[in-house]
């Protein structure tokens, strides 16, 4: 059997370092069983956040080899185990332990945005009726497990550290699901402009690139929802014709 | 004594999966405080890894289907030891969880006619599981959290209970630490639901997360509530086993219900070769009926990979041991063979399955649209839990409720898939509703500071031990010896090794020492998750030994059959008066003659 070394960052709030665990690797084995694998023999408290081990909860991010990945779908025959294979917290936020970070801001975000606001019903039978074709972007969308690596990656929030003006690109998607609702009757996008500052997004796609749900992040959820506001608030035929309306 | 920090709260909620977070929602609608306490981040709940759908009689695809057919399907599949009154209410009120689901955002995949779209399952007469793709858990935990944030719920993430306070018998709030310091905290509450999942880290091959360890089981055990049903162990057929690193985790049923069949290293569709006799008139003769019936043929039954998940998973380890395995100790699951009768097949798998599609490629290098998948059983999920009045949801204890997986009834023998996602939503409302209403209608209780002093001790005592047993090394011999000794086949003999081997394990818990401080420690977590994970494999273990026959999730190598008179018994398990485990049998309540009648009529 193969062995593998890995350097694993250890460390808080305050401080940390690089250190190095050789553990046996076996067919099929992802970053997560390594990492797990050393927990359970040589490091005991050594922290991280896992659940599903198959790519459905998010808990599992971490940054392998500078990559920002799930931990669980990162396969070993993927990486070149000749050199050490680094594994290190995602940078946007705050450290709390060794691989575990402070992700508590994304949910403060999120109860921020106005919540889903359905039209009455108008089926016979009291609900409502959705073809699927209207359907289908806001269901990949919804397909998000909330890993937050597309903040991780957002040079917006990892490099400008703006997270308190804009709410990154997972909660321009979760407003996009919201906005493209077939059934929503809120409006969210002067807060979008305002609050959220969609604005500062200036489409490298960087998110998109990281998404493990292979979400398209930019180019189906941003791009449009920026579409809107501009349409909203600073196409000058409609500014002109609200002018109009107005007297 | 110590000072810890205390919260109050008139409903508190242990466990944010989809029981906890619909309970959470109703007791914070009723008016009432609530707290939600959940192990890992929100969302994360096990609840995301349900794939297949939640089942409920709405008639969208089929209009044969009403709460009637649910009922005797569930009871059915269930064996009839089911509570029957929680089947019935499960069966009722399904379709208005689903549709108030709907109403706060979830967007399920629709009819042509632009309804919820239902599909096929094991044990479900006609199509009933409203579906999200593959990925309906997500759907409803997300919705239900994203509802849930705007209620007003005080969220407490990253916290573990590690005990239920008590004022005489009644439950009146609960001690736990939090994982980023290790800070213990007291939460006082007027009701206290509990809604914390499975037991799967019990067993080596599983298809659950870190945290099903029996939390709840345990919790309610050690305060005195009462146990039902705990030998019933659903162990899903399908799990991924190979490569070895994945084997355990789900390959969802949905992928059968799409029209995807069993194969032997023969090639032999080995479903076709036993059908249980009450099974027989509702199974179809042939494969091309089979695959008319995943296709929406009403007249068509249904194949025999579609038969309850007990009996499929005692098959494929049938033809496993008969040496008619896959290479990899599983057998073969296809559903690539679809393009014999579809165009564009690898695209329509890729629309109905694409979470499937993207683990296997991701995980196993392997394109189930081309190539069949190497399954086999994976320990699921537990029929048996705390027990509750089928009404309220209240267990044995005053103030204490339960819901979802570890409460029991519902499923008898064995559940059906998608009826536990329903099951949450139906139950998480009924136990935030009446957890609720026995909050207005009491007060706080006191609870004596001994019962913190001393649990905060146990909980602290192995990081004063110099040297001594590795936890997690304790946690893999227990799920080595439960998978070995009380797995999907369980022999008298074994089962007495394995009380034996709890025994020790226990005294090898006690002599626990960690490493490192106790900030975001995880061996400490798992040395007290251990205390969970063997109260529960006992209780397993000793109901698993007093049924003497073979039924639903239970099967006995040394009592093959069913035997009539356990029909009619539950096994009730409950702390004795010097803290040993006691069990007894007591009787199943009479059915109503309306309910016996419907399941007479229903065939």
């Amino acid at each position: 059997m193969a062995k593998a070394t890995f350097k694993i960052w250890r460390g808080n709030s305050e401080g940390g370092e690089f250190k190095s665990y050789d553990t046996e690797i076996s067919e099929g084995m992802v970053v997560l069983d390594a990492v797990l694998q050393i927990q359970g023999e040589q490091a005991g408290d050594l922290a991280c956040r896992w659940n599903c081990k198959a790519g459905k909860c998010g808990s599992c991010s971490a940054e392998i080899n500078g990559n920002p990945k799930l931990m669980c779908m990162t396969r070993m025959n993927t990486l070149p185990v000749d050199e050490p294979i680094t594994v290190e917290p995602m940078k946007a936020f705050p450290l709390k332990k060794d691989l575990v970070t402070d992700v508590s801001w994304n949910y403060e975000v999120k109860k921020r945005i106005k919540k889903f606001k359905p039209r009455t019903p108008d089926a016979p039978d009291g609900t409502w009726r959705m073809q699927q074709t209207d359907i289908d972007r806001v269901q990949e969308f919804r397909k998000c497990i909330e890993c937050f690596l597309c903040q991780d990656v957002c040079h917006v929030l990892r490099d400008h550290h703006k997270h308190e003006e804009f709410i990154g690109p997972r909660f321009l998607v979760y407003a996009a699901a919201l906005e493209m609702h077939p059934l929503d009757t809120e409006n969210r996008l002067k807060d979008l402009k305002d609050d959220g500052n969609i604005g500062y997004c200036n489409i490298t796609k960087c998110c998109t690139k990281v998404c493990p749900e292979n979400i398209t992040i930019t180019d189906n959820a941003i791009i449009p929802l920026k579409e809107r506001v501009v349409d909203e608030f600073y196409d000058p035929i409609t500014k002109f014709l609200k002018l109009f309306r107005k007297k | 004594m110590s000072e810890y920090q205390t919260f109050e709260h008139d409903v508190l909620v242990i466990g944010a999966g989809g029981a906890g977070l619909r309970a959470a929602i109703e007791a914070s609608a009723a008016g009432v405080s609530v707290g939600l306490v959940c192990k890992s981040l929100l969302g994360k709940a096990h609840t995301v890894m349900a794939e297949g759908g939640m089942a409920a009689a709405m008639a969208n695809v089929d209009d044969r289907d009403n709460w009637k057919v649910h009922f005797s399907d569930t009871m059915r599949g269930g064996q009839y030891v089911n509570n029957w009154r929680m089947a019935e209410l499960h069966a009722k009120e399904a379709p208005d969880r689903v549709r108030e689901l709907e109403a706060w955002g979830a967007v399920f995949d629709r009819t042509k006619d632009g309804k919820i779209l239902q599909r096929n399952f094991g044990g479900h007469r006609y199509p009933r599981l409203a579906h999200v793709g593959d990925r309906t858990g997500l759907e409803l935990i997300r919705t239900l959290q994203d509802h849930g944030i705007h209620q007003g719920i005080e969220v407490y993430m990253e916290v573990t209970v590690i005990a239920l306070l008590k004022d005489g018998e009644r439950v009146v709030g609960a001690f736990a630490y939090e994982r980023e310091h290790g800070r213990f905290r007291i939460f006082k509450a007027k009701a206290v639901i509990l809604a914390t999942g499975g037991i799967g880290r019990a067993y080596k091959i599983t298809s659950n997360s870190w945290e099903g360890t029996g939390d709840g089981h345990s919790l309610a055990y050690d305060a005195g509530a009462e146990l039902i049903d705990m030998e019933f162990i659903q162990f899903h057929p399908t799990g991924m086993v190979y490569p070895p690193s994945v084997r355990g985790i789900l390959v969802t049923e949905g992928v059968r219900g799409e029209g995807g069949v069993l194969k032997n290293s023969e090639g032999t569709r080995f479903m076709f070769d036993d059908i249980p006799d009450n099974y027989k008139d509702q199974t179809a003769d042939t494969p091309e009926e089979g695959w008319r019936y995943t296709q929406g043929d009403k007249n068509a039954r249904r194949p025999p990979e579609l038969l309850t998940r007990d009996h499929v998973a005692r098959c494929i380890r049938r033809e496993v041991k008969a040496g008619r395995g896959s290479p990899h100790g599983g057998v073969y699951l296809d559903i690539a063979w679809i393009k014999e009768k579809l165009p564009n097949a690898a695209e329509h798998i890729k629309k109905k399955l694409p979470s499937m599609y993207h683990q296997f490629k991701q995980l196993a290098d392997l394109d189930i649209t081309t190539t069949p998948m190497e399954v086999g059983p994976t320990t699921h999920y537990i029929m048996g839990g705390i027990r509750v009045d089928g009404d309220t949801q209240a267990s044995t204890l005053p103030g204490l409720f339960a819901a979802g997986e570890c409460a029991a009834g519902i499923n008898g023998a064995n559940r059906l898939g998608g009826n536990s996602l329903s099951d949450l939503l139906v139950f998480g409302k009924r136990a935030g509703e009446y957890a609720a209403k026995f909050a207005l209608e009491n007060n706080f209780g006191t609870f004596d500071n001994a019962q913190i002093e001393e649990r905060a001790r146990w909980a602290l005592e192995a990081f004063d031990r110099e040297s001594g047993e590795n936890p997690f090394a304790i946690q893999n011999d227990l799920q080595e010896m439960m998978q070995d000794l009380v797995g999907i086949v369980r022999v008298e003999e074994e089962m007495q090794q394995a009380l034996e081997g709890i025994k020790d394990l226990r005294e090898r818990r006690e002599k626990i020492s960690l490493t490192g401080n106790i900030d975001f420690n995880p061996s400490w977590h798992t040395a007290l998750d251990l205390h969970n994970l063997l109260n529960v494999s006992e209780a397993i273990t000793l109901a698993a030994i007093e049924r003497k026959e073979s039924r639903g999730g239970q099967f006995r190598d040394d009592f093959p059959s069913k035997v009539a008179e356990f029909g009619k018994v539950n096994f009730i398990i409950k702390k004795g008066a010097g803290g040993q485990m006691e069990i007894r049998s007591e009787r199943i309540p009479e059915m109503p003659e309306e309910l016996k009648q419907i399941i007479e009529e229903m065939g």
